[in-house]
Protein backbone atom coordinates (compact mmCIF):
# COMPACT_ATOMS: atom_id res chain seq x y z
CA UNK A 1 0.00 0.00 0.00
CA UNK A 2 1.47 3.55 -1.23
CA UNK A 3 0.79 6.81 0.53
CA UNK A 4 -1.86 7.50 -2.22
CA UNK A 5 -3.84 4.41 -1.50
CA UNK A 6 -4.08 5.79 2.73
CA UNK A 7 -4.90 9.09 1.72
CA UNK A 8 -7.72 7.24 -0.56
CA UNK A 9 -9.14 5.37 2.48
CA UNK A 10 -9.07 8.14 4.87
CA UNK A 11 -11.12 10.26 2.78
CA UNK A 12 -13.62 7.44 2.17
CA UNK A 13 -13.58 6.33 6.10
CA UNK A 14 -13.86 10.44 7.28
CA UNK A 15 -16.00 12.25 4.10
CA UNK A 16 -16.83 15.32 6.06
CA UNK A 17 -13.55 15.65 7.93
CA UNK A 18 -10.65 15.24 5.18
CA UNK A 19 -10.46 17.33 2.30
CA UNK A 20 -8.44 17.02 -0.85
CA UNK A 21 -4.85 15.92 -1.23
CA UNK A 22 -2.38 18.85 -2.44
CA UNK A 23 1.00 18.62 -3.42
CA UNK A 24 2.88 16.29 -5.57
CA UNK A 25 5.62 13.40 -4.39
CA UNK A 26 6.28 12.93 -1.03
CA UNK A 27 4.86 16.52 -0.09
CA UNK A 28 1.42 15.37 -0.84
CA UNK A 29 -0.50 15.65 2.13
CA UNK A 30 -3.89 15.81 3.17
CA UNK A 31 -5.86 18.27 4.79
CA UNK A 32 -7.83 17.84 7.70
CA UNK A 33 -10.18 19.85 9.74
CA UNK A 34 -9.42 20.80 12.84
CA UNK A 35 -11.49 18.86 15.35
CA UNK A 36 -11.18 15.84 13.71
CA UNK A 37 -7.03 15.81 13.90
CA UNK A 38 -7.15 13.65 17.58
CA UNK A 39 -9.86 10.75 16.08
CA UNK A 40 -7.75 10.28 12.58
CA UNK A 41 -4.90 9.90 14.45
CA UNK A 42 -6.14 7.51 16.91
CA UNK A 43 -7.32 5.86 13.51
CA UNK A 44 -4.05 5.46 12.01
CA UNK A 45 -2.43 4.42 14.67
CA UNK A 46 -4.76 1.51 15.78
CA UNK A 47 -5.97 0.32 12.41
CA UNK A 48 -3.97 -2.73 12.15
CA UNK A 49 -3.41 -2.95 8.09
CA UNK A 50 -1.59 0.42 8.72
CA UNK A 51 0.06 0.95 11.80
CA UNK A 52 1.28 4.42 11.94
CA UNK A 53 2.99 3.88 15.48
CA UNK A 54 5.74 6.36 15.04
CA UNK A 55 4.89 10.45 15.28
CA UNK A 56 8.01 11.32 13.26
CA UNK A 57 7.28 15.34 13.52
CA UNK A 58 4.69 18.23 14.26
CA UNK A 59 5.54 21.62 12.46
CA UNK A 60 4.34 25.07 11.55
CA UNK A 61 3.83 26.80 8.65
CA UNK A 62 3.15 30.40 8.32
CA UNK A 63 1.19 31.15 4.74
CA UNK A 64 0.17 34.67 6.11
CA UNK A 65 -3.66 34.94 5.97
CA UNK A 66 -3.05 31.24 8.06
CA UNK A 67 -1.13 29.24 10.36
CA UNK A 68 -0.91 25.57 9.24
CA UNK A 69 0.30 22.87 11.31
CA UNK A 70 1.53 18.96 9.52
CA UNK A 71 2.01 16.20 11.17
CA UNK A 72 4.12 13.61 10.09
CA UNK A 73 3.18 9.78 10.39
CA UNK A 74 5.66 6.68 9.93
CA UNK A 75 3.98 3.13 9.88
CA UNK A 76 7.09 0.95 9.96
CA UNK A 77 5.43 -1.97 8.93
CA UNK A 78 3.92 -0.27 5.24
CA UNK A 79 7.29 2.05 5.22
CA UNK A 80 5.93 5.02 4.40
CA UNK A 81 5.37 8.46 5.49
CA UNK A 82 2.39 10.42 5.11
CA UNK A 83 1.33 13.82 6.13
CA UNK A 84 -1.64 15.42 7.32
CA UNK A 85 -2.52 19.44 7.95
CA UNK A 86 -4.77 21.52 9.58
CA UNK A 87 -5.38 24.95 8.63
CA UNK A 88 -5.86 27.52 11.67
CA UNK A 89 -7.08 31.07 11.88
CA UNK A 90 -3.59 33.34 11.51
CA UNK A 91 -4.51 35.79 14.53
CA UNK A 92 -5.53 33.24 17.49
CA UNK A 93 -4.44 29.65 15.97
CA UNK A 94 -5.83 27.05 18.64
CA UNK A 95 -6.06 23.31 17.71
CA UNK A 96 -6.33 20.06 20.52
CA UNK A 97 -3.53 18.43 21.65
CA UNK A 98 -2.61 15.08 20.40
CA UNK A 99 0.09 14.47 23.05
CA UNK A 100 -2.20 11.45 24.97
CA UNK A 101 -2.19 9.64 21.29
CA UNK A 102 1.49 10.07 20.66
CA UNK A 103 3.73 10.87 23.59
CA UNK A 104 6.50 12.30 21.60
CA UNK A 105 3.54 14.96 20.57
CA UNK A 106 4.20 16.75 23.70
CA UNK A 107 8.10 18.45 23.07
CA UNK A 108 6.91 18.95 18.94
CA UNK A 109 3.88 20.67 20.45
CA UNK A 110 5.90 23.08 22.80
CA UNK A 111 8.23 23.51 20.12
CA UNK A 112 5.49 24.44 17.81
CA UNK A 113 4.28 26.86 20.24
CA UNK A 114 7.74 28.31 20.73
CA UNK A 115 8.12 29.33 17.71
CA UNK A 116 4.80 29.76 16.03
CA UNK A 117 2.40 30.73 19.26
CA UNK A 118 0.10 27.74 18.12
CA UNK A 119 -1.78 27.20 21.31
CA UNK A 120 -2.33 23.28 22.13
CA UNK A 121 -5.71 23.03 23.84
CA UNK A 122 -5.00 19.89 26.43
CA UNK A 123 -1.22 20.28 26.53
CA UNK A 124 -0.07 19.38 29.94
CA UNK A 125 2.79 21.44 30.40
CA UNK A 126 2.53 24.27 26.94
CA UNK A 127 5.71 26.19 27.68
CA UNK A 128 8.58 27.52 25.49
CA UNK A 129 11.34 25.08 24.26
CA UNK A 130 13.77 26.50 22.69
CA UNK A 131 13.67 30.01 23.48
CA UNK A 132 14.42 31.52 26.66
CA UNK A 133 10.86 31.71 28.81
CA UNK A 134 10.68 35.76 28.72
CA UNK A 135 10.87 35.94 25.10
CA UNK A 136 8.75 38.33 23.22
CA UNK A 137 6.70 37.07 20.41
CA UNK A 138 7.31 34.09 17.93
CA UNK A 139 9.68 34.18 15.65
CA UNK A 140 9.15 31.70 12.99
CA UNK A 141 6.01 33.59 12.33
CA UNK A 142 6.15 36.48 9.23
CA UNK A 143 4.66 39.11 10.97
CA UNK A 144 8.04 38.38 13.80
CA UNK A 145 9.53 41.82 14.53
CA UNK A 146 12.74 41.32 16.06
CA UNK A 147 13.43 43.41 19.67
CA UNK A 148 16.86 46.22 19.37
CA UNK A 149 17.88 44.33 22.71
CA UNK A 150 17.35 41.16 24.29
CA UNK A 151 18.30 41.55 28.26
CA UNK A 152 20.63 45.16 27.17
CA UNK A 153 22.75 42.87 24.75
CA UNK A 154 22.09 44.59 21.30
CA UNK A 155 20.44 42.52 18.76
CA UNK A 156 22.82 43.86 15.82
CA UNK A 157 26.02 44.99 15.10
CA UNK A 158 27.83 47.29 12.93
CA UNK A 159 29.25 46.03 9.87
CA UNK A 160 33.07 46.01 10.24
CA UNK A 161 34.17 46.37 6.53
CA UNK A 162 31.38 49.17 5.91
CA UNK A 163 29.67 45.95 3.68
CA UNK A 164 26.51 44.28 4.93
CA UNK B 1 48.10 30.04 31.39
CA UNK B 2 45.33 28.29 31.90
CA UNK B 3 42.28 27.92 29.74
CA UNK B 4 38.71 26.98 31.37
CA UNK B 5 37.44 23.68 30.12
CA UNK B 6 34.43 25.07 28.34
CA UNK B 7 33.07 25.63 24.91
CA UNK B 8 29.75 26.29 23.73
CA UNK B 9 29.62 24.69 19.84
CA UNK B 10 31.89 23.17 17.23
CA UNK B 11 34.90 24.59 17.57
CA UNK B 12 35.26 22.54 20.85
CA UNK B 13 36.45 20.25 18.87
CA UNK B 14 39.01 22.03 17.36
CA UNK B 15 39.99 23.22 20.85
CA UNK B 16 40.27 19.44 21.67
CA UNK B 17 42.61 18.70 19.00
CA UNK B 18 44.93 21.75 20.08
CA UNK B 19 45.34 19.70 23.47
CA UNK B 20 46.51 16.87 21.95
CA UNK B 21 49.84 15.77 20.47
CA UNK B 22 50.05 17.62 17.29
CA UNK B 23 49.91 21.43 18.61
CA UNK B 24 50.16 20.36 22.33
CA UNK B 25 49.40 23.15 24.56
CA UNK B 26 50.73 21.40 27.35
CA UNK B 27 54.68 22.15 26.35
CA UNK B 28 53.61 25.96 26.64
CA UNK B 29 52.36 25.10 30.37
CA UNK B 30 48.98 26.05 29.03
CA UNK B 31 46.40 23.10 30.73
CA UNK B 32 42.32 23.34 30.89
CA UNK B 33 41.16 23.89 34.38
CA UNK B 34 37.33 22.88 34.77
CA UNK B 35 36.38 25.69 37.17
CA UNK B 36 36.01 29.54 36.13
CA UNK B 37 37.83 30.52 39.65
CA UNK B 38 41.46 28.65 38.91
CA UNK B 39 41.25 29.86 34.86
CA UNK B 40 43.31 32.63 33.21
CA UNK B 41 41.71 32.79 29.73
CA UNK B 42 38.47 31.57 28.62
CA UNK B 43 38.03 30.16 25.15
CA UNK B 44 34.62 31.00 23.93
CA UNK B 45 34.85 28.66 20.65
CA UNK B 46 31.19 28.68 18.72
CA UNK B 47 28.03 30.30 18.27
CA UNK B 48 26.70 31.79 21.31
CA UNK B 49 22.42 32.43 21.20
CA UNK B 50 21.07 35.19 23.76
CA UNK B 51 20.24 32.70 26.08
CA UNK B 52 23.44 31.05 26.43
CA UNK B 53 25.90 34.50 26.34
CA UNK B 54 24.62 35.23 29.89
CA UNK B 55 26.20 31.92 30.63
CA UNK B 56 29.27 32.99 29.37
CA UNK B 57 28.96 36.61 30.90
CA UNK B 58 28.24 34.55 34.47
CA UNK B 59 31.25 32.51 33.93
CA UNK B 60 33.75 35.17 33.09
CA UNK B 61 32.65 37.12 35.89
CA UNK B 62 33.79 34.30 38.00
CA UNK B 63 37.12 34.32 36.98
CA UNK B 64 39.06 36.04 38.87
CA UNK B 65 41.60 39.18 37.40
CA UNK B 66 43.52 39.25 35.86
CA UNK B 67 41.22 37.58 33.08
CA UNK B 68 41.95 37.25 28.89
CA UNK B 69 39.13 35.92 26.36
CA UNK B 70 39.72 34.52 23.07
CA UNK B 71 36.98 34.62 20.68
CA UNK B 72 37.59 31.69 18.85
CA UNK B 73 35.95 31.24 15.17
CA UNK B 74 33.22 33.19 12.69
CA UNK B 75 30.41 32.64 15.51
CA UNK B 76 32.41 33.90 18.05
CA UNK B 77 33.65 37.04 16.28
CA UNK B 78 30.48 38.03 14.70
CA UNK B 79 27.73 35.55 14.71
CA UNK B 80 29.15 34.71 11.63
CA UNK B 81 26.82 31.97 9.60
CA UNK B 82 24.00 32.21 11.69
CA UNK B 83 24.30 36.00 11.89
CA UNK B 84 20.70 36.93 10.29
CA UNK B 85 19.08 34.45 13.21
CA UNK B 86 17.04 35.78 15.63
CA UNK B 87 18.41 34.05 18.75
CA UNK B 88 22.10 34.29 17.96
CA UNK B 89 23.97 36.91 19.63
CA UNK B 90 26.09 39.20 16.70
CA UNK B 91 29.71 38.48 18.61
CA UNK B 92 31.02 37.66 22.08
CA UNK B 93 32.67 41.24 22.55
CA UNK B 94 29.08 42.64 22.81
CA UNK B 95 28.92 40.55 25.77
CA UNK B 96 32.50 39.97 27.34
CA UNK B 97 35.52 42.11 26.11
CA UNK B 98 37.77 40.28 24.24
CA UNK B 99 41.58 40.12 23.52
CA UNK B 100 42.36 38.19 20.65
CA UNK B 101 40.26 37.27 17.70
CA UNK B 102 41.00 33.99 15.91
CA UNK B 103 38.89 33.43 12.19
CA UNK B 104 38.26 30.43 10.92
CA UNK B 105 35.17 27.98 10.70
CA UNK B 106 36.37 26.07 12.32
CA UNK B 107 39.63 27.80 13.02
CA UNK B 108 42.73 25.27 12.71
CA UNK B 109 44.51 23.45 15.78
CA UNK B 110 47.35 25.53 14.78
CA UNK B 111 45.10 28.87 14.14
CA UNK B 112 44.50 28.73 17.80
CA UNK B 113 47.40 27.95 19.19
CA UNK B 114 48.60 31.12 17.37
CA UNK B 115 46.23 32.62 18.95
CA UNK B 116 47.26 31.59 22.57
CA UNK B 117 51.02 32.41 21.88
CA UNK B 118 49.70 35.64 20.53
CA UNK B 119 48.04 36.51 23.89
CA UNK B 120 50.84 35.69 25.63
CA UNK B 121 53.00 38.18 24.06
CA UNK B 122 50.15 40.83 25.00
CA UNK B 123 50.18 40.02 28.28
CA UNK B 124 54.12 39.95 28.52
CA UNK B 125 54.14 43.22 26.80
CA UNK B 126 51.49 44.87 29.83
CA UNK B 127 51.50 47.05 32.61
CA UNK B 128 49.19 45.27 34.64
CA UNK B 129 49.45 48.10 37.46
CA UNK B 130 47.99 50.66 35.23
CA UNK B 131 45.54 47.95 33.81
CA UNK B 132 44.15 47.46 37.27
CA UNK B 133 43.88 50.97 38.20
CA UNK B 134 42.28 51.94 35.11
CA UNK B 135 39.53 48.52 35.75
CA UNK B 136 38.93 49.67 39.43
CA UNK B 137 36.31 51.76 39.12
CA UNK B 138 34.68 49.60 36.49
CA UNK B 139 34.88 46.83 39.37
CA UNK B 140 33.29 49.45 41.85
CA UNK B 141 30.54 50.22 39.86
CA UNK B 142 29.74 46.53 39.91
CA UNK B 143 27.24 45.68 42.79
CA UNK B 144 28.24 42.43 44.50
CA UNK B 145 24.59 40.77 43.97
CA UNK B 146 26.00 40.65 40.05
CA UNK B 147 29.08 39.81 40.97
CA UNK B 148 27.86 36.37 42.29
CA UNK B 149 24.67 36.62 40.34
Amino acid sequence: MNGEAIYEQLRDRFPDKVSETRGQGPLKCVYVKPEAIEEVLIALRDQETLGFRHLSFISGIDLKEAIEVAYGLISYSLKVLILLKVTLDHENPTVRTVSHIFSAANWHERETFDLFGVKFEGHPDLRRLLLPEDWKGHPLRKDYKEEPFYHEMPTTREPLLGRS
Amino acid sequence: MWYLLFSPACCAIELMQTGGPRTDLDRFGMVFRATPRQADVMIVGGTVTYKLAERVRLLYRQMSEPKYVIAMGSCANSGGLFQKSYSVLKGIDLVVPVDIYIPGCPPRPEALCEGLLRLRKKIMGEDWGAIAAAREPRLKGQPAGEMAD
